[in-house]
């Protein structure tokens, strides 16, 4: 049952990444490029996903628990700390560079572009070497 | 030069919202897709038979992330429209750098900018403002200092 809901809501989330832009890294680069060719569309996307989440989630933490596992698993950390600066940095210059987030990256995998094929097993490279630094803490 | 699309994108964003609304109430998780993703790879939390099946769960997310292209042109009888730069080690760079730094900083666009926001949480509020500045200021240099 959860692989299939699993299955559906990765498809959910492929489909609006596409049908929003998002998964054109053309599109992310002129968003981030305010003083060239600037295309405000991403602003949108995260408009539209920021404001179903807000209220999604408040409906849905109002329930005793979710529906497939016994407990809400939500993170608790509110601390700023050194790794929270460098690791969005670190990203944000990838981001700028290539114009692929994971979601976007894996979503343009099937469609195989050469660069595609550089970026995703470099940022699964990128990901593993994290975790194996981090150790279980993240 | 891309086409400012505002319809279309509020209209994919509200489904990638409506996607981690769905994943909070069936799976009581953030759809954050660098965790998801990311948590493929071992060191795994234990050996119990959740964790084996919260990695089955990953991994088929990770599958209907991939499938969603030939979802979308099955459905619309549109092809994907990209553009991907074909330099090889720029993207290479680029994909260790979001890879490492997704992880390194607990998210990327989808976990703190997307979910966190949307939960308020001050730690994506700081990690979403960093990653769009030097996002922002990558793409001033490479575009109007380097290429300028």
């Amino acid at each position: 049952m959860s692989i299939l809901v699993n299955l559906g809501l990765g498809l959910l989330f492929g489909f609006g990444l596409i049908v929003s832009g998002m998964s054109n890294p053309a599109k992310v680069l002129n968003f981030l490029d305010l003083f060239g060719t600037f295309d405000p569309s991403l602003a949108f996307v995260m408009g539209g996903a920021v404001i179903v989440a807000f209220i999604g989630f408040r409906l849905v933490l109002a329930r005793d628990r979710p529906l497939l596992t016994p407990r809400f698993h939500l993170p608790t950390r509110t601390d700023i700390d050194a790794r929270l600066l460098v690791g969005p940095a670190l990203f944000g210059l990838g981001w700028g560079l290539g114009g692929f987030c994971p979601g976007p990256a894996l979503t343009a995998l099937g469609l195989a572009a050469p660069g595609t094929l550089a970026f995703v097993p470099a940022m699964v490279a990128g990901m593993w070497a994290a975790r194996l630094l981090a150790g279980r803490r993240v | 030069m891309t086409e400012f699309t505002p319809l279309a994108s509020l209209l994919g964003g509200a489904l990638i919202g409506l996607s981690a609304v769905l994943m909070m109430l069936a799976e009581g998780r953030i759809a954050g897709i660098s965790g998801i993703a990311s948590r493929l790879l071992p060191p795994y939390a234990d050996d119990s038979s959740a964790e084996r099946s919260a990695v089955a769960g990953r991994l088929a997310f990770v599958a209907g992330l991939v499938a969603a292209p030939f979802l979308y042109t099955a459905v619309t009888g549109a092809a994907v429209v990209q553009a991907v730069s074909a330099n090889f080690a720029l993207m290479a760079i680029a994909g260790l750098l979001v890879g490492f730094g997704s992880v390194w900083g607990s998210g990327c666009t989808s976990g703190h900018g997307v979910c966190g926001l949307a939960r308020l949480s001050r730690r994506s509020f700081v990690a979403t403002g960093v990653f769009m500045a030097v996002g922002f200021a990558t793409v001033y240099v490479v575009r109007h200092v380097i290429g300028g």
